[in-house]
């Protein structure tokens, strides 16, 4: 007997015509919308179809009004990303098991080839040594400078809050600037790297020759650009230290290297952390400076800038696409990790 | 007497003298050096920003240095940053930089006020309203953030092309707004995060609806964090190469795009107008650097570290 009177109100619930019954808008525009499509003229089905969705988002809009709060905030969010990068991914995932290319009409599915393809590619490996390689010397060398401007900056001295804005600037440049003139510094002929040098040699000196001189090129301008912040987060660890902790210690005579290792370090660790994985994402995905400085010349292309060419000059669209959800994957595990300790320390704090 | 809490007594930072000040501004200047050298070759004429040995110092810093090392300071670089003219001894040349100016304002500026508008709505339910798999929402956002920008332009660039996108204002508006939004939710969330629930409570008790909650109650007390999260999304979006690269036309070509083609051009390099770009761009950089200071770290970790 209960459930002939559920089904009777459920059924009456669907068939109410109220601006909060979003069952029958969805029904409607299931049926509407390929009965348009078949029995109306073009313009007249697309204007149906308008209808009916819109129809259909003022229902769920009303019926969520005062039911699924939250959701109903967050569903223009979660809109525009899912049609500009959710749908996209999902897409070029698609095409990855595709031999597309995007100027020839040709399609044909090749299932796993295009990674059985790249993961014996030397090319791809050679450009993943590359990208490794910048990623560690970029990112020790951000480590080291952030980690001493910030010993430096963590006391209060005059002038303090003025200087700490020269040293933060770089990192609020974009990195077509940054690229741009530290092309102009390593110029062979005019370039301010090239006459400091030239003081001690007569030599022209062309730094972007070598692979290894390139590699330093690349090295130099992105940890400029990015040391400040390492030196931003270390800092907010230092300041962060209880002073009594070394007054504790100053007494007790504890030695310098001492009082560093178990009073400072343990409290800037946590950031430290989390400053060498974001720049370590980050740094995976180095390719405006290089773009600009090198453009993968000496075999400094990384494997961001490979993609590109494989996807851009190349046409190879199926082929990077598939080589780009080993980027994306690397990342998702990356963030995974930098958000595991972010929260981690948020609830430690 | 001051009242401090213990708290702040323990937390408070340790004073150094003036002998710290001269070390620190040593390094600094060491530090800035790179930038000094862009603002001062953006009042050089063209041969002078190409002069060996390099003239750092203008002219009227003379009687300092030798005369060779001067320069006769000039603002012609940053009248043809926005006049269409250009020369460098040569023929008259186009710039176009007001046209790249106006479009890199206006499609991060609506960008960013879309993202945010929309952003800051998600934040809140986010905050206030957890879903079922809230984290795992907000780590999706996240990823979509962190992803190198090269993933995601290959569909794009084939959704855009399909679509008749490519090339115009709308498309790369929709782009960045979708750039943006990560971005936004997870700063606005932090701020909203912080907020006291008491207050809330309490208006909710006294009758206040959900909509007056956050409209009367929240947003009043993130406004510092609203402006906060508007100049980091102008600044991120203003910076941003690769999807303007791939994704604007000629008449909507936005600065940086339109600095890296300068650098390829076949008659040299005008660093002094690219150096007069930038320069332009650090009054704004800098003015934020030092008015946020306070929100910077949560500006570059997009609100996962607050302090």
């Amino acid at each position: 007997m209960n459930t002939t009177t559920a089904a009777h109100s459920s059924a009456g619930k669907l068939l109410a015509f109220r601006w909060d019954n979003w069952r029958l808008a969805l029904l409607a525009t299931l049926i509407g919308v390929p009965l348009s499509a078949f029995v109306l003229p073009n313009f007249a089905a697309v204007v149906a179809t308008c209808i009916l969705g819109g129809l259909l988002v003022i229902t769920s809009v009303v019926y969520s009004w005062t039911r699924h709060v939250g959701g109903l905030l967050v569903a223009p969010a979660i809109a525009v990303l899912v049609v500009m990068n959710i749908f996209p991914l999902l897409w070029s995932l698609g095409l990855s098991f595709y031999n597309y290319r995007a100027d020839r009409q040709s399609l044909s599915f090749i299932g796993l080839r295009n990674y059985e393809r790249l993961l014996s590619d030397p090319v791809v490996w050679e450009r993943l040594t590359t990208t490794a390689t910048l990623v560690v010397l970029t990112v020790a060398v951000q480590m080291v400078v952030g980690f001493l401007f910030a010993l430096l900056f963590s006391k209060q001295f005059p002038l303090r809050r003025y200087l700490l804005i020269l040293v933060l600037t770089p990192m609020m440049l974009s990195y077509v600037a940054v690229g741009a003139f530290f092309r102009y510094y390593y110029d062979p002929t005019f370039g301010l790297v090239s006459q400091v040098v030239n003081m001690f040699t007569d030599e022209p000196f062309v730094l972007i020759s070598s692979t290894g001189g390139a590699i330093a090129a690349i090295v130099i301008a992105d940890a400029w650009m990015w040391a400040p912040f390492v030196m931003l987060l270390v800092l907010a660890g230092l300041v962060s230290v209880p002073k009594h902790l070394y007054e504790a210690a100053s007494i007790d005579r504890v030695p310098a290297w001492r009082r560093f290792w178990s009073i400072t370090f343990p409290y800037v660790k946590g950031l430290l952390m989390l400053a060498l994985l974001f720049r370590t994402i980050e740094a995976f995905k180095l390719f405006d400076v290089v773009f600009i400085l090198t453009d993968g010349g000496q075999s400094t292309e990384t494997i961001a800038l490979y993609v590109y060419r494989q996807a851009i000059q190349f046409n190879k669209t199926s082929y990077s696409a598939s080589l780009s959800y080993i980027l994306l994957f690397t990342v998702i595990v990356l963030t995974n990790l930098y958000l595991y300790l972010a929260n981690r320390r948020t609830k430690e704090g | 007497m001051k009242w401090i809490s213990r708290k702040d007594r323990a937390r408070e930072v340790d004073r150094a003298g003036w002998g710290r000040t001269a070390g620190a501004a040593i390094a600094s200047f060491i530090y800035f050096f790179p930038v000094l050298v862009i603002i001062i070759t953006a009042f050089k004429k063209h041969t002078d920003a190409l002069a060996v040995p390099a003239k750092l110092f203008p002219d009227f810093m003379g009687w300092l240095v030798p005369e060779r090392l001067t320069f006769t300071p000039t603002l012609e670089n940053f009248v043809s940053v926005f006049s269409r003219s250009f020369t460098t001894g040569g023929a008259a040349q186009d710039t176009g930089f007001d046209l790249f100016f106006f479009n890199s304002i206006f499609i991060a500026g609506s960008s960013v006020l879309l993202a945010l508008a929309i952003g800051t709505l998600a934040a809140f339910g986010f905050s206030r309203y957890p879903l079922k798999g809230n984290d795992t929402y907000l780590f999706v956002i996240l990823t979509t953030r962190m992803l190198p920008a090269i993933v995601v332009i290959i569909p794009v660039m084939l959704m855009f092309r399909i679509t008749g996108l490519a090339g115009t204002y709308t498309g790369i508006i929709l782009l960045y707004t979708a750039f943006n939004l990560p971005f936004t939710i997870w700063m606005m969330k932090s701020f909203f995060d912080e907020l006291s629930p008491d207050v809330e409570d309490a208006a909710r008790i006294d009758g206040s609806s959900d909509r007056g909650v956050f409209f009367k109650i929240c947003m009043p007390q993130v406004v510092a964090g609203l402006a906060a999260t508007a100049v980091f999304g102008l600044i991120l979006t203003w910076n941003e190469f690769l999807f303007a690269l791939l994704l604007t036309g000629v008449d909507t070509r936005t600065v940086p795009v339109a600095m890296s083609q300068t650098i390829g051009g076949d008659i040299g390099v005008r660093w002094g107008l690219l150096a007069a770009i930038e320069t332009l761009f650090l009054i704004p950089v800098i003015l934020v650097t030092f008015f946020l200071q306070n929100q910077l770290l949560r500006g570059v970790t997009f609100g996962t570290v607050k302090r």
